[in-house]
């Protein structure tokens, strides 16, 4: 036996008496197998036991090459997304008894192809992030080399856009589109839904520049608001309403009923600024 | 961007079905009714009713728009479909320039039908 197994067996005696679910998990190894094949183990029940901890757990206690990606562990990095029990979801911020199930299946996000386990190829979802230049654009390039203040934004003007910048990249919406499923061309709704968040910042002077890729023949149209997108999206970004919007902006712009606005302007500096007297003065900087 | 006219023609030419075809689906099936209400005619698909019909310039003119509506509706609905299958560029190129050559054959077709009953109405009258 070896040293892995021999202290996964040494472990297992720890979590006697404990209820037991059963984690179903997706294996392949690209070097050692031919096909992804199913394979059970049997992971204990804690209170709070989220699908990233069984996994860990196994890693831990079963089997060392189980593989995944994971880093936050608290459903902000978007990095471990996997279909678990036939939806697209993060591991990380799923508990099992909510699953309410006593089999947990996992398998890597649909879509993409399979790297190894749990682990989805995802450099076609990074380059189509990247075509719709996920960036503010200026014109003045002044301004953005030598910065002499932040743009000038309002609470309403954030609020517009606010919703979508909370992506985090997790890949689940593209999981769960029916178009993406069939058309590999097809932008996505993670890439539209970023094109809308910088196209709707007040801030922004891109949307020519954008043109070619949101409003392709592979673009924007090719969305039929099936709305799976929205419905998996663990940050509320809700992808399908920006995907609408972006229709309805190019609709409008197409009638004449809505122009291109330029950026915001630089706010300007106060100067001769006092603060009141009863905010007490900052500490010097210790780092000068 | 081109895209964008054609999604949004596709729009209006969806709404322009809406009405007309409405409009067509009431004259040809609810004729009864319009009876009740001192329109219309009897036996709508009667050849009589249909040259009737079709040599009065509102027809002619709904009928091509419907024609062109419906063509362009539903052939450009076709090349997306076909599209989202993941075709070559060579295939989208053909596919774009034959719908176009097809629709533009079958509208040409039909425009010269429903002029062509039209007209014969003046030649009947001379």
């Amino acid at each position: 036996m070896s040293d892995a197994a021999t202290l996964a067996n040494e472990k297992k005696s720890e979590h006697k008496g404990l209820e037991k679910v059963t984690f179903e998990i997706l294996r392949y190894n690209p070097e050692t197998n031919r096909e992804p094949v199913l394979k059970a183990y049997e992971v204990p029940l804690k209170k709070g036991l989220t699908v990233l901890d069984g996994l860990l757990w196994l890693k831990e206690n079963v089997d060392g090459t189980l593989s995944w990606r994971s880093s936050c562990r608290m459903g902000v990095c978007g990095s471990c997304g996997m279909f678990i029990n036939g939806k697209p979801r993060l591991a990380c911020n799923n508990q099992v008894v909510h699953l309410e199930s006593a089999k947990i299946q996992i398998k890597p996000l649909p879509n993409f192809s399979i790297v190894r386990d749990l682990v989805p190829d995802l450099e076609g979802f990074f380059d189509k992030h990247r075509s719709v230049k996920p960036y503010l654009i200026r014109r003045e390039l002044e301004e953005l080399n030598h910065p002499t203040n932040e743009y000038f934004q309002s609470q309403s003007e954030l609020i517009d856009y606010i919703q979508f910048a909370y992506c985090i990249k997790c890949g689940l919406c593209l999981s769960a589109c029916p178009t993406v499923a069939t058309d590999v061309n097809y932008t996505g709704p993670q890439a539209l839904a970023q094109a809308w968040r910088y196209l709707s910042d007040s801030r922004d002077e891109g949307a020519k520049d954008r043109e070619n890729e949101v409003y392709a023949s592979h673009g924007v149209f090719r969305c039929h608001f099936a709305g799976e997108c929205s419905e998996v999206c663990p940050k509320g970004v809700d992808p399908a309403f920006a995907i609408q919007l972006l229709k309805q902006d190019t609709f409008l712009k197409k009638l004449g009923m809505r122009r291109d606005r330029p950026g915001k302007a630089v706010a300007p500096k106060v100067e001769n600024w006092t603060p009141k007297k009863e905010i007490p003065k900052a500490p010097e900087r210790t780092v000068k | 961007m081109r895209e964008s006219t054609l999604w949004v023609l596709h729009i209006f030419a969806g709404a322009i079905i809406l009405v007309l075809l409405g409009l067509h689906m009431f004259i040809m099936h609810l004729d009864e009714v319009l009876g009740v209400l001192g329109i219309g005619y009897s036996e709508p698909i009667a050849s009589e009713s249909v040259f009737a019909r079709s040599e009065q310039a509102f027809f002619m003119v709904t009928y091509i728009l419907l024609l062109g509506a419906a063509l362009y509706h539903g052939l450009y609905g076709f090349r997306n479909m076909l599209f989202e299958l993941t075709l070559p560029k060579a295939a989208e190129t053909f596919i774009n320039w034959s719908f176009t050559l097809v629709g533009l054959g079958l509208f040409a077709f039909g425009t010269y039908a429903a002029i062509f009953v039209f007209a014969a109405k003046f030649a009947k009258e001379i």
